[in-house]
């Protein structure tokens, strides 16, 4: 391993910028004669638009531009790119998702019109001075309400308000398993709904170049490519030589900022109106009532066992939330990202999901970190459990019976997809003794003399990420395939520049990624530079999220690498006189196996650029390879999280006071940067099991849009973590890693709220639902007394 | 925000006539409630007058029994203050419990006194110690001063200047804080002072801040912790929202009550 290569703790190299404030976001760009628009929302969840008067604004101070929906009838909406086919093999209700509505307002937060002005605030200034007549309608906000047949329409042509009614598994063969089980578990969840709360805010700056006809947008974007396509090809007609689309730095995304948002298209068609470049960057309030949300599940499942507690069949049903409008990959994140994972780390021979999507006045739901297969976890670990309480089997041991086991791979679940490899006995045992499991019952006794009540809680997961295999997404229904591509550059001196397709919006990509060449080239690090997020130096990318970026983009790096390597080799065997199969490349230099001639890793680049003596004839000069990867398979991280929290009974505050994590995340190319990433995911797990949620009332109005109302963790609110690794090296790329981004936000809700439930076990408390806030265990507390008290 | 003139005061009465003077003028103290209320344009006022540069309302003076406390007084400052640490170390350990670093080191008495936020810290501290409000015109007990939600019995253009804090036997404050905001879902002061124990709660209640006559009666017949916890506390005026409901609210009274006077 050379200083900064793989498996280095190296420090990461954008730091500097990012703690400096010199790291360039996409509201410090500012462009000349530039303007500025505010976007007026929709104060309604669900009202129709009579009349809109932009007569005053029009003719307010400063003022350049406003436009309506009206304006924009003609320009495409917002596309979804992936389709999913209902049950009766109909595809999925697709409305229009238009830039700015006309006709009626479907969410609090609905954009009606943009004011562009000299000014923000005098574009904020006119926007109060449009009138708009809005004729209030009945709120469409529970799932179950919208799909009861008597529910007020979001869309006036999707029936019952369900964008899709979607199956997977044998549902013959699970109906006949559960007909002869021994033991049947049920259990009832809701996934609620999470704002990502990304540090920055979106923002874009689009320019329109009438000289050249040319448009730029600079965007908050994890995939400047995906929305140049989606924008160009489906929302406005640009192609792409007259397209470019900038993502700098970007801080923070979670999942919110894959998607291509109305914003983004606005201010790119707008500035070609108006012939003046526009900037828009949400205020804080706009991100609470315009960001993707996340989540929003309700689902029932059953768990059919044997006598033993082997599990038999599982069946699941799910009511899935799209909000107001299909986001960009709203429709994939209840199906294929969340029941292909329902076997979990477990040997269940057969499962049934059925999951409907619903449409509701309120904020468009997409991914979010996890996206699926938090939402999978979470039920599959609470049910394990209550399966563990009614049958009297520990908890630990019925976990460990149904597991599959280290000899069992590659194994084949009963939901579409096929697990590479993994040790989840490994992993689990490896989780168990790091968190000294065993001595867990000294610490309650502890704990209770403190008047604290003390839980433990264990979940293992699975996850599919390394997005994606590209024939299997297709055959799932993406609409593209999910390549990313790279480009090594290596300059006449030896340093080198890469390109690449994933962008970093906060997880170090230019750290991990110097060291992947660091490792091939025996370069340090300083020597390299990543390039990514600008569609001008890229020449294309698929973008960063489900955790794909180092499985799927670091793999097509290193497969450039390769290829510069077999070019280098040689011109070295030209350089060295000798043939090309005696030609070894080590720690960056060439040598001729058995002499002691050999050429530095410099030397070799130099004359590929500018040579004397060049084999011209064989070989075109340069050091400079572009490689596309599809990766064999999705990658399949799985690990153990194991939590304690104490409760304090008297006020039901939980504290999380231990937290263990192991994980399996394949090779590790970093330490410190997979180390970071658990520590985030974890943070934000914590704050979906004890503290966030998103809160409509009736009306559909947003109950928690600020940070005085939606409960952001804090470091007070989390643990000193013990996390570890038990990795089996990744089979489905050359890297041989798995991914790190997700595993924290998926493994730890089920583990905490298990632990709560365990503390609050000997009060007769059965269940609780996220977030498990003071209030909501003080209430299950006196819940349990009062029924105790009935007995 | 809406544009506003700024204008800087040099004295009290310099302060006072300036916002005489304007069309719907406004003190500036700390800014903590003023600012974000101004930038999200739910306050238009036509010019604030900052109350900054007035040396005269800052400070704090140890008179034997009594600490008096400048209204344009830090939170930092009275919590890292050696008399209020000494005299009335509950006091000094609210401050410090107020906000975060930011909000202590900006943040007023005077100005959060003036604003009586019903989840303010401060108001329980002046209604469970019994001090008194000095304005530019006259001294206004605390039991007088906080009449209702944000409200108080200042008049028009009247400019606290000093709050009196008479120094107890013994003080507590325990705080609930909401999960998403920090503010108090629940905070109880309770004090043993000359005229009695004392019991103030914040957070709570409806009309902001209010005194619990029962856990005063309980804790006049022996200052005991179980006393004041086993005191049934009525839902009745409690706040309801998405955080707490009345029932979860009178529950942390009680228990919040409890843990204070068993901390002094």
């Amino acid at each position: 391993m050379s200083e900064t290569g793989i498996g280095a703790r190296v420090k990461r190299v954008e730091d500097f910028r990012f703690l400096t404030g010199k790291g360039n976001y996409t509201d410090d760009i500012n462009r000349p004669d530039q303007t500025y628009a505010y976007i007026l929302r929709s104060p309604h969840a669900h009202a129709k638009i009579n009349r809109i008067d932009t007569g005053a604004a029009k003719s307010a101070p400063g003022v350049v531009a406003v436009f309506t929906g009206a304006d924009v009838e003609e320009v495409g909406g917002l596309p979804c790119g992936w389709q999913i086919h209902s049950k009766d093999g109909s595809p999925m209700a697709e409305p229009k998702h238009p830039l700015m509505v006309a006709d009626k307002v479907r969410h609090v937060g609905d954009q009606v019109a943009i004011v562009i002005a000299e000014t923000y605030d005098q574009a904020k200034d006119a926007a109060g001075l449009i009138e708009v007549d809005y004729e209030e309608l009945p709120a469409v906000v529970s799932m179950p309400e919208a799909t009861g047949g008597n529910s007020s329409l979001v869309h006036d042509d999707v029936t019952n308000n369900v964008c899709y009614d979607w199956e997977l598994g044998d549902k013959a063969a699970v109906d006949a398993a559960f007909d002869k089980a021994a033991k049947v578990t049920t259990i009832d969840l809701t996934n609620q709904r999470m704002i990502a709360n990304a540090m920055e805010p979106r923002a874009a700056v689009g320019e329109y170049n009438a000289a050249t006809g040319e448009y730029t947008l600079y965007t908050t974007s994890q995939n400047p490519h995906v929305i140049r396509l989606l924008m160009g090809a489906f929302v406005l007609g640009i192609p792409e030589h007259k397209l470019r689309v900038v993502a700098p730095d970007v801080g923070g995304g979670f999942g919110s900022k894959i998607f291509h948002y109305a914003e983004e298209a606005l201010v790119t068609w707008a500035s070609g109106q108006i012939k003046r470049p526009i900037k828009w960057t949400a205020e804080r309030s706009e991100s609470f009532m315009s960001d993707a949300q996340g989540r929003d599940h309700v689902t029932h499942a059953e768990l059919a066992m044997d006598d033993q507690g082997n599990f038999l069949a599982l069946r699941v049903s799910t009511l899935a939330n799209m909000g107001a409008y299909l986001s960009t990959f709203a429709s994939s994140v209840p199906t294929y990202l969340y029941a292909t994972l329902l076997a979990g780390v477990y040997t269940t021979p057969v499962i049934y999901a059925e999951v409907k999507a619903v449409f509701t006045n309120t904020v468009p739901v997409d991914a979010y970190r996890g996206a699926g297969r938090p939402e999978c976890t979470y039920l599959l670990e609470r049910l394990v459990d209550k399966a563990a309480r009614e049958t009297g089997i520990d908890r630990a041991e019925i976990r460990r019976k149904n597991m599959i086991q280290a000899d069992q791979f590659p194994y084949q679940t009963p939901v579409a997809l096929q697990y590479d490899v993994g040790n989840y006995p490994a992993c689990f045992d490896s989780a168990l003794k790091a968190s000294d499991y065993d001595g867990f019952t000294q610490r309650k006794v502890q704990s209770e003399a403190n008047g604290k009540l003390r839980g433990i809680g264990i979940s293992t997961y699975i996850e599919a990420c390394g997005i994606a295999p590209s024939a299997v997404a297709g055959a799932l229904g993406a609409r593209a395939g999910l390549y990313e591509s790279a480009q090594v550059r290596v300059h006449p001196t030896g340093s080198v520049t890469v390109f690449t397709g994933t962008h970093s919006h906060g997880q170090g990509h230019e750290t991990t990624f110097s060291q992947i060449i660091s490792e091939a080239f025996g370069v340090p690090i300083e020597n390299v530079e990543i390039s990514h997020g600008d569609t001008d130096k890229v020449q294309f990318g698929m973008g960063t999220y489900g955790s794909r970026s180092l499985a799927v983009g670091g793999s097509a790096i290193a497969k450039a690498c390769d290829k510069i390597i077999v070019k280098a080799t040689k011109i070295a065997a030209h350089m060295l006189e000798a043939s090309e199969a005696d030609i070894e490349f080590k720690d960056g230099k060439f040598t001729v196996a058995g002499t002691d001639k050999e050429l530095g890793f410099g030397d070799v680049a130099l004359q590929a650029y500018v040579p004397h003596n060049y084999p011209i004839e064989e070989l075109e000069p340069g050091l400079d390879e572009n490689a596309f990867y599809d990766p064999l398979n999705f990658s399949y991280p799985s690990g153990c999280h194991i939590c304690e929290v104490e409760v304090d009974p008297d006020t039901g505050v939980v504290e999380v006071a231990k937290f263990t994590a192991v994980d399996d995340v394949g090779r590790v190319i970093n330490p410190m940067i997979v180390e970071g990433q658990v520590h985030g995911g974890v943070a934000q797990g914590i704050g979906q099991a004890l503290l966030e949620t998103a809160v409509y009332d009736d009306d559909g109005q947003l109950l928690t849009g600020s940070y005085m109302d939606y409960t952001m963790p804090r470091a007070d609110d989390v643990p000193s973590y013990t996390v570890g690794q038990q990795s089996v090296m990744g089979a489905s790329n050359p890297l041989e890693v798995k991914g790190v981004g997700e595993v924290g936000a998926i493994g730890s809700p089920p583990a905490v709220i298990n632990a709560v439930l365990n503390a609050l076990e000997p009060l007769g408390v059965q269940d609780i639902a996220m977030p498990a806030t003071p209030r909501k265990v003080w209430q299950a507390i006196q819940g349990a007394q009062v029924a105790q008290a009935a007995e | 925000m809406y544009n506003f003139n700024y204008q800087k005061a040099s004295s009290v009465a310099d302060a006072t006539g300036k916002v005489a003077a304007a069309d719907d003028g406004t003190f500036l103290a700390g800014g903590q409630t003023l600012l974000p209320t101004i930038k999200q344009r739910l306050a238009n006022p036509s010019d604030v007058v900052d109350l900054a540069g007035i040396g005269e309302l800052v400070g704090i003076a140890d008179d034997g029994n009594t600490v008096t406390i400048g209204a344009m007084t830090t939170h930092a400052a009275v919590a890292g203050s050696d008399v209020v640490k000494s005299k009335i170390p509950a006091l000094a350990a609210l401050a410090d419990g107020i906000g975060d670093p930011q909000v202590r080191n900006r943040g007023t008495i005077g100005g959060s006194v003036a604003n009586n936020d019903p989840a303010a810290d401060y108001p329980a501290a002046c209604l469970g110690l019994g001090a008194t409000i000095v304005t530019d015109k006259r001294e206004i007990a605390a039991d007088d001063f906080f009449t209702g939600m944000f409200e108080t019995a200042l008049a028009e253009g009247e400019l606290i200047t000093a709050v009196k804090f008479p120094v107890p036997q013994k003080a507590a404050y325990q705080k609930f804080p909401n999960p998403a905001s920090r503010y108090a879902i629940v905070g109880v002061f309770v004090a043993q002072t000359g005229g009695g124990p004392r019991v103030a709660v914040t957070g709570a209640g409806q009309d902001g801040v209010f005194r619990q006559a029962d856990m005063e009666q309980a804790l006049g017949n022996g200052w005991n912790a179980d006393a004041v916890g086993g005191v049934s506390v009525s839902q009745s005026g409690l706040n309801e929202d998405i955080h707490a409901g009345a029932d979860y609210r009178a529950h942390l009274i009680g228990v919040m009550a409890k843990r204070a006077v068993a901390a002094t």
